[in-house]
């Protein structure tokens, strides 16, 4: 008899904390005090709060424990699997000082209490590689559902009607996309799930491909039956091994529990699915360049029109839905669209799952109800900025996304709203950033990224993102001219104007937004030759503040390129045509008399 | 064929459904620029020239794919449009080498044409980074020079779709993306044919062929050297648009004449090595059928073809006829033949051809086609390169008068001009195939089946009791789909001709670029075409056997079609090749 559960985090955060060294040691530990009937590990998905990891929950008190490593699991089996007491200095607590009684149960603790999972709803509950444990959470009933009791029209408008909008960027209508596909006749068409999640910082899809595969695959099948489709792929980046693996053993379940294959669930409908694995390119995200990729080419976007609704994989009327819209899918068919539309905004139904990185406390994965405001997200959830900092700016939708500045954090998040304001939800990424950040560099930095990932085939994205990044490269070396931001300017809404898919159609929003919001940086760097962040380094220059410095001489003795001269017991000067700026005076001054300017 | 109602630029229009928008603006007169796209070749719209706006579209739609609707209405010529254009230009200019003022492009290249159009500032966007890649001069036909690259992928296009080889792609990615080959060899390490579809696709000078004028230079100033020239047959329909004549003029009187003035001693004509190709080929035809030999005989005058069959298809060598091309034989009899009846030790023979053709650059290297242990040919040239020594040379070249080639082998019949179009040597054999077995004329010289540019063209000739089944198709895209056919037992045949480039030698990869804008509202192959089989309508000698100097060559020297001399000048052998040296 069980009579507890260690519900272990095995997605890729935690893992790369150790926890899968964590979780055999604990069973060794478990064998050792003859525990083995008694209690039982599960290796789950993500729980969110990747910032505390690795992490693992007890069960059924549910006790969260956060921060383990290797030499904490013998404590942990000892004192609290045997002898019941919990482990206090393990234990999760959003407060410093708080006491173990006054500790909330997880679900009520600020990051989880407003969240709302339907994506994530298994991710850190069930083991996903037991296809068992999903169904014993109604996994494959929709399937199910749709099969036996719907047809394929009303599962689409199902989906029309519960408002569901793609996850993976666009945000184009999942419902309107089946329909289009499903009016096609052809042979031979595709279900296709988007897996390559490529933004710097974002893991929403890996989470769920990691912690809850079968509900893609259910709603990968669904799909197939809405549209016509006996074949399904999914795309998904090498890089995400733990998923991958999951899914492979999710697949082979599945066709050994005769839920994907021949003659589902006796009904005559025929389903498969095979993985193809992504070579780590950026724009293999992009749906036309995804399918080119399966093809066996290189992957590089295609135009639109044809869409691949009526002309995708392998040239036959293909959807393509990403993975995290995928998960939602089953749920939609268990409880209805109202059910769903009943969540979020009228532009946007149900949640969003964001991966939150950067400048914050709980960096980690969230799902809220759209609709709920970025300072809600930030500050509630995900607890605010670190060390004491100020909020300077929040970038949604990675590298094609664009900046918020601190005015706009009451804006509730909808697929309208972010767009408006010159962002946009693209896949949920959201890097926070302080006021230590340059905005001008934290611009270069996203579209040094463009710039790598552009795979080189139209002239706007090939050439263009580079001479932008050239421009903004010129501007924190501090030789920029106003001139130069108006060229900017200029090529920027050029390339979203003239480029052939959306990489480039987006890759200047960095730039445009931070130009829009933080202009008055972009000026000081040209103007003033200034970095108000101080992190260009062209523009730093190392001063020694004359009612300061003692003469001491020994910054002018330490300096390696012989910039700092003064007499004895005088105030000393740096000549900054001779300083590198490598910061040797600075950590040699006890009267800390020399500072960046 | 649907119609549908548009306006374009306010103007309302009518054109079929299943128009791109460039084809619809074409059709109002309007001209859209473009770049990367080009007919029947590349639909890819990557370089981004030829966008437009379009009402209520979310974002400017490339003319070159965007087909047409009810109700549509484009602006093809807003000030953003203009705009737009301007930069893709000025960034493309921004990382390529602008040496103009050297460049063997200057004046026939699309991207200055445009930028001077769109009054681009070439400087503009020039202040970053330049690719400095290295030129690939390592293939015996080309030069590949990528600072001038503009990655319009036509040649990658041309190379993979229409002449199924594929030796070339896009390599590295973003802005270091660059054509080269797989691993970077270098192109003579790979299984290319040669064929310079790639360069005749070019729009800039990123691609040109290995330029042999200089050859042809020293050997016209040595004294010492008797430099002999002959054109091949679809040559005279070209080098008019090299001086700015209309499409498929022939200008063979003119041509013959500017080889005159350009010093050459001999100036024969390759068509008439034509006809001996025929007297050859026939022959060997018929002795196949009579006695059991192998069938089809495919044709061997395409040296892109042959090198094709050699890697891709080797299983057909044995298929292909042992004839050598016309260049070939042209080479071997001006060093033999007419060495020997002009007295001149061959030695001091310089033999030149003028080709349409990059691939005879290679053939003219081939071991396999030496005679005696000498070089045929010793330089090959391009019908681009003719007119550069022409226009160097300041021969006015429109005003010259006509003239004829000199005898011995200058005489060539309608059989040998219809070389240079797609079925010419099908129709030309079989005009005297037909008549040596029949011991009559055909009905009609005119074969019309094996004429037009359609993809693979078939013909049931009855003759000596049989039916005999004729196939022609060029375009080694088209060649695979007919060999594969041939090798499953679907199709059977008794002859085919295979021409390595689309169209035939007129389009060859040597003949005189025709900028995007003409050839996607023309069907160059079909124009070109035409002005050969005028020459031939027009002629009275329109068989080979019937050419006086051919009958001549067979009665004073090589005794009759397919004897032992024949054969050991006129005939070759085949090797199979790797796909990947090893």
């Amino acid at each position: 008899m069980i009579r507890s559960h260690v519900l272990i985090c095995g997605g890729t955060g935690c893992t790369s904390g150790g926890s899968q060294a964590i979780g055999e040691k604990l069973q060794r530990e478990i064998d050792r005090l003859g525990l083995t009937d008694e209690i039982k590990i599960v290796r789950t998905g993500c729980f969110g709060l990747c910032a505390n990891g690795p992490v693992m929950i007890v069960y059924p008190e549910g006790t969260f424990y956060s921060h383990v490593k290797v030499e904490d699991v013998t404590d942990i089996a000892e004192e609290h699997l045997l002898k019941g007491r919990v482990v206090e200095r393990l234990v999760y607590k959003e407060a410093e000082g708080l006491k173990l009684e006054d500790v909330p149960a997880l679900g009520e603790t600020n990051f989880y209490k407003t969240q709302l999972r339907v994506a994530l709803r298994n991710c850190g509950v069930i083991d996903p590689e037991n296809i068992e444990e999903y169904i014993a959470m109604d996994g494959y009933q929709a399937l199910g559902k749709v099969l036996t009791e719907m047809t394929p029209q009303e599962v689409i408008d199902v989906m029309k009607k519960s408002g569901l909008r793609g996850r993976g960027g666009a945000g184009f209508p999942t419902g309107t996309k089946w329909q289009f596909a499903a009016a096609n006749t052809a042979d031979q068409k595709y279900v296709v799930c988007n897996a390559d999640e490529g933004d710097p910082g974002a893991f929403m899809d890996r989470s769920v491909l990691e912690g809850d595969p079968h509900a893609v695959l259910e709603a990968m099948a669904i799909a197939g039956y809405a549209i016509g489709a006996s074949k399904g792929y999914i795309y998904v980046r090498a890089e995400y091994p733990i998923a991958v693996h999951r899914l492979e053993v999710a697949i082979g379940q599945a066709r050994e529990y005769g839920l994907l294959g021949e003659d589902i669930f006796g009904t005559g409908f025929n389903f498969d699915i095979d993985v193809r694995l992504g070579a780590g390119a950026f724009v293999c995200g992009e749906e036309t360049a995804l399918l080119t990729s399966i093809e066996g080419n290189r992957g590089e976007p295609r135009n639109k029109p044809p869409f691949p609704a009526n002309k995708g994989l392998f040239a036959k009327p293909t959807i393509i839905n990403n993975v995290e819209t995928l998960a939602n899918i089953p749920q939609i068919i268990l409880k209805g669209a109202d059910w769903f539309a009943s969540m979020g905004t009228e532009d946007s139904r149900g949640t969003k799952v964001f991966a939150l990185g950067g400048a914050i406390n709980n960096t980690g994965l969230v799902e809220i109800p759209l609709g709920t405001t970025l300072r809600h997200i930030i500050y509630d959830i995900g607890g605010g900025i670190p060390n004491g900092r100020k909020f300077k700016a929040v970038q949604t939708g990675g590298p094609s996304g664009g900046c918020i500045p601190a005015s706009l954090l009451d804006t509730p998040i909808d697929y309208g709203n972010l767009t408006r304001i010159g962002a946009m939800m693209g896949s949920g990424g959201m890097i926070v950033t302080d006021d230590s950040t340059c905005m001008v560099d934290f611009a270069r930095f996203f579209l040094d990224f463009t710039v790598d990932e552009s795979c080189g085939k139209c002239t706007p994205c090939r050439i263009g993102t580079r001479r932008l990044l050239e421009l903004l490269n010129k501007i924190t070396e501090g030789n920029g001219t106003l001139e130069d931001l108006d060229k900017l300017e200029e090529l920027c809404k050029y390339i979203k104007a003239n480029s052939l898919c959306a990489l480039g159609q987006t890759a200047p929003n960095p730039v445009l937004s931070t130009l829009k919001y933080f202009r008055d940086e972009y000026e000081a760097h040209v103007v003033e030759k200034r970095c108000p962040a101080g992190v260009c380094k062209n523009l730093m220059r190392y001063y020694i503040q004359p009612d300061v410095c003692r003469g001491c001489t020994a910054c002018a003795r330490k300096c390696p390129v012989g910039a700092i001269s003064g007499k004895v017991k005088e105030p000393h000067v740096i000549d900054t045509t001779k300083c590198i700026k490598c910061g040797a005076c600075i950590e040699t001054c006890k009267f800390n008399a020399i500072v960046k300017k | 064929m649907d119609m549908i109602n548009m306006k374009i630029n306010g103007m309302d229009i009518q054109v079929p459904a299943n128009y791109t928008i460039l084809q619809a603006a074409e059709q109002a007169g309007i001209r859209i620029p473009t770049l990367c796209y080009l007919k029947d070749v590349n639909a890819i719209g990557a370089c981004r020239l030829c966008v437009v706006e379009c009402k209520g579209a979310r974002s400017n739609p490339v003319a070159c794919l965007q087909q047409v609707a009810e109700g549509m209405e484009v602006q093809t010529n807003t000030p953003a449009i203009r705009d737009s254009r301007k930069k893709t230009l000025e960034l493309i200019l921004s990382n390529h080498r602008m040496d103009c003022l050297g460049c063997v492009r200057s004046t026939n290249c699309e991207l200055q044409t445009l930028s001077q159009e769109y009054e681009c500032d070439p400087h503009k966007y020039q202040f970053g980074e330049e690719l400095k890649p290295d030129i690939d001069d390592s293939a015996i036909h080309l030069i590949r020079d990528n600072s001038k690259c503009i990655l319009c992928r036509r040649c990658v296009a041309v190379c993979k779709h229409n002449q199924h080889v594929s030796v070339i792609g896009p390599n590295q990615r973003g802005f270091k993306t660059h054509i080269s080959s797989a691993f970077e060899v270098g192109l003579a390490e790979t299984s290319c044919i040669h064929c310079g579809q790639c360069i005749a696709v070019c729009p800039t000078g990123a691609l040109q062929e290995r330029d042999d004028t200089q050859k042809v230079w020293e050997a016209l100033a040595d004294p010492t050297k008797h430099v002999v020239v002959g054109p091949a047959p679809s040559v005279r329909v070209q080098l008019g648009e090299e001086f700015g004549m209309p499409i498929g003029t022939n200008v063979e009187g003119k041509m013959i004449a500017a080889l005159k003035r350009l010093g050459f001693d001999r100036v024969f004509d390759v068509d008439n090595a034509a006809d001996v190709t025929i007297m050859e080929e026939g022959t060997e035809f018929i002795d196949r059928v009579k006695n059991g030999g192998k069938l089809p005989l495919i044709t061997s005058c395409s040296p892109g073809w042959i090198k094709f069959c050699e890697t891709y298809y080797p299983d057909f060598i044995e298929n292909l006829s042992s004839c050598r091309s016309p260049q070939g034989m042209f080479g071997a009899l001006v060093k033999t033949y007419y060495a020997e009846k002009a007295g001149i030790d061959p030695k001091d023979i310089v033999v030149v051809s003028i080709m349409p053709c990059t691939a005879k650059k290679f053939e003219a290297s081939r071991d396999e086609l030496t005679t005696n242990g000498m070089r045929t040919i010793d330089v090959s040239l391009t019908t681009r390169e003719l007119a550069k020594m022409i226009r160097k040379a300041g021969i006015k070249f429109t005003e010259l008068p006509d003239e004829v080639c000199d005898p011995f082998l200058g005489m060539a019949s309608g059989a040998g001009h219809i070389f240079g179009a797609t079925g010419g040597v099908m129709e030309a054999a079989l005009r005297t195939v037909y008549e040596i077995l029949e011991g009559k004329p055909l009905e009609s010289l005119d074969i019309h089946a094996v004429r037009g540019t359609d993809a693979i063209k078939e013909a049931t000739v009855h003759v000596a009791g049989m039916d005999v089944n004729v196939a022609v198709t060029s375009g080694l895209e088209n060649a695979s789909k007919l060999l594969d056919m041939v090798r499953s037992g679907e199709k059977n045949y008794h002859f085919i001709e295979v021409m390595a480039c689309p169209g035939g030698c007129v389009n060859g990869g040597g003949q005189p670029h025709q900028p995007g804008y003409v050839r996607n509202f023309t069907d160059l192959r079909a124009d070109r075409a035409a002005g050969l089989y005028g020459e031939d309508a027009a002629m009275s000698l329109r068989k080979s056997h019937e050419n006086p100097e051919v009958q001549q060559l067979y009665k004073e020297f090589l005794e009759k079609p397919g004897s032992h001399k024949a054969h050991e000048l006129l005939h070759t052998h085949y090797v199979k090749r790797d796909l990947y040296k090893k």
